[in-house]
């Protein structure tokens, strides 16, 4: 073998070796600064001041925000973080680089105002970040939805979510739900139906994966809930009738009252207790439920809404 | 290292010590640590954060300049210059002369990061009067900046041993952007599906990962560097490095110089 074949020989294998072992290496650092990495992304914290470092591509770098700001969320909840501190400036941020980045608004609606580890916590920034994206996107309904959605939700406003939802209601394109929600906020607000309403525009009006699968789950729960308080209604006038409590959801059938024995949003069965209440199985299975919980139950640090993938499909 | 690397090496780092651009660049990176320490008064507070980080980014900055603007002249000037077939009708193969240049500009780099370094510490010192234990971290963000170095080096040596100075000097300072920039193309590469995201993910893992060696913002805040990290991103540069410069060898051994 001549000296050159030689050289070309060694030179495609050292090639081939320290490209494969420097990809391993790689996979190894990403590893270690899974954590680290995400709160290197803030050291500017003032959106002016990144806006005039993109020297003129704010665009892009709305763009690098936005990806920083899902990934940052989606990585701290799902290592049961009650913690989102750089989830409001990192969507402040972007949207001040790109005001239309109408998703972006939407994110923080969803995931800055409930408390963690649902999300960050800080319902009054939310509000901000969506009077902020409706002076820049005025004909956005879904934005004045999502107004009323943190006022009703959050902070039980019921007068400010009314009007939120009655503008988003004037416009052009709106789903209809946001007329009847204006309405109902007046009327029964606090009803499960009508947050049942908001959850549903929410899944059908948004785009972005993890606030469909945060309705998804809120949906499940509803379900579970309303399903708990019926057929505790049920136990009670079976006991009215009977003078005798049921001994299992079965009684009921018998009784014609129930046409099957209901089963949760998870696939099993609800449990009556001695005491007449109506307990879900695992509740660690359905997140956001307030009905039919065991007594001293403590939810999970961060609902697992991958287990909730399939509501998408 | 055989001899002749090793002389290969020795006269390219002359070459570049001689080089009145190579001063002008590190009397720049040394002025704007200056300007740290001004701009460090104003800022109230944060004096020490800010002489940190502008000097660390000065260091980093004109490190990257000088590997890049030189380490792509020193294949085509050799060329130009002819001094090349000197070179190689001597007993030096192409491939050693590659890796001397490689071990010549490196060591050139080194030595400027080692001046420009001590400019920073006297800067600190300066602000603060005393150093403090965490600012000994400073240290490893320096060298990770060295080792960002050898991986522009490589680089650089690679593009020009197959294609014009200008050129060479676009993909090195194109790679040097997009590698700082390695993890956004990985969380874009995560939004994505199917094809797209192998795609990205396999860029993202080829492209040199400059940001994983970034830990300015972090020795600014006076965080604590992992030592395992520290082992891993250097094992990482150097097999990067050595890649980019098998690449190098690989071209240069069968580009035709008549």
């Amino acid at each position: 073998m001549s000296s050159r074949r030689r050289t070309t020989f060694l030179a495609s294998i050292l090639l081939t070796f320290f490209l494969g072992a420097s990809v391993l290496t790689l996979v190894q650092v990403d590893r270690m600064r899974t954590g680290a990495s995400l709160q290197e992304v803030l050291y500017i914290t003032s959106p002016k001041a990144v806006k005039r470092l993109s020297l003129g591509y704010e665009g892009l770098l709305a763009d690098v925000y936005w990806t920083r700001a899902v990934q940052y969320f989606g990585n701290k909840h799902h290592i049961l973080a009650r913690d989102y501190s750089l989830l409001a400036p990192l969507l402040e941020i972007t949207t001040y680089l790109d005001p239309h980045l109408v998703v972006a608004y939407e994110f923080g609606a969803n995931f800055l105002s409930p408390q963690p580890p649902e999300g960050s916590g800080q319902p009054k920034r939310a509000i901000q970040l969506v009077e902020n994206g409706i002076r820049s996107n005025p004909n956005e309904w879904r934005l004045y939805y999502d107004l009323g959605f943190i006022y009703y939700l959050e902070l039980h406003d019921y007068p400010q979510a009314a009007e939120a939802f009655s503008r988003g209601a004037e416009r052009p394109g709106a789903h209809p739900f946001l007329k009847i929600l204006a309405a109902k906020m007046a009327q029964s607000a606090g009803e499960i139906e009508t947050a049942r309403m908001l959850w549903i525009t929410t899944f059908e009006s948004a785009n972005d994966k993890q606030i469909k699968l945060n309705a998804a789950a809120h949906l499940k729960a509803l379900q579970s809930d309303e399903n708990v308080l019926v057929l505790e209604k049920l136990v009670r006038l079976y006991q009215e009738r009977t003078g005798h409590p049921p001994a299992s959801l079965v009684d009921l059938v018998y009784a014609n009252m129930l046409r099957d024995v209901p089963l949760d949003p998870a696939g099993r069965p609800y449990k009556l207790t001695s005491d007449g209440r109506i307990e879900v199985r695992n509740p660690d299975d359905i997140p956001f439920i307030t009905q039919g919980l065991p007594p001293g139950y403590k939810p999970p640090v961060a609902p697992d809404l991958d287990k909730l993938k399939d509501a998408l499909q | 290292m055989n001899s002749r690397i090793r002389h290969i090496a020795s006269n390219t780092f002359r070459e570049a010590v001689r080089d009145r651009v190579l001063y002008n660049l590190v009397a720049f990176a040394l002025l704007l640590v200056g300007a740290a320490i001004l701009v460090g008064q104003i800022s109230i507070d944060i004096e020490h954060l800010v002489v940190i980080n502008l000097g660390l980014t000065a260091v980093s900055l004109f490190g990257m300049v000088i590997a890049i603007f030189v380490g792509i002249g020193l294949v085509s000037k050799e060329i130009e210059k002819k001094t090349l077939y000197t070179v190689l009708s001597r007993p030096v193969r192409r491939w050693e002369f590659i890796v001397g240049k490689f071990f010549g500009l490196a060591g050139t780099l080194v030595v400027n990061t080692f001046f420009m370094a001590i400019g920073v510490f006297a800067a600190l010192l300066y602000v603060s009067h005393h150093l403090h234990a965490p600012d000994a971290w400073v240290l490893i963000a320096v060298y990770f900046i060295v080792l960002q170095f050898l991986m522009i080096t490589a680089l650089a040596l690679l593009f020009s041993s197959f294609s014009s100075p200008l050129l060479s000097a676009v993909f090195a300072f194109s790679l040097f952007v997009i590698g700082t920039f390695a993890e956004d193309l990985r969380g874009f590469a995560a939004l994505t599906s199917g094809m797209a995201r192998w795609v990205a993910t396999g860029l993202a893992y080829l492209i040199p990962n400059f940001s994983a060696l970034n830990i300015i913002g972090s020795v600014a805040h006076g965080q604590p560097v992992p030592g395992h990290l520290i082992l891993y991103n250097s094992i990482y540069a150097l097999f990067y490095a050595a890649m980019a410069l098998s690449g190098a060898v690989l071209i240069f051994e069968h580009r035709n110089l008549k």
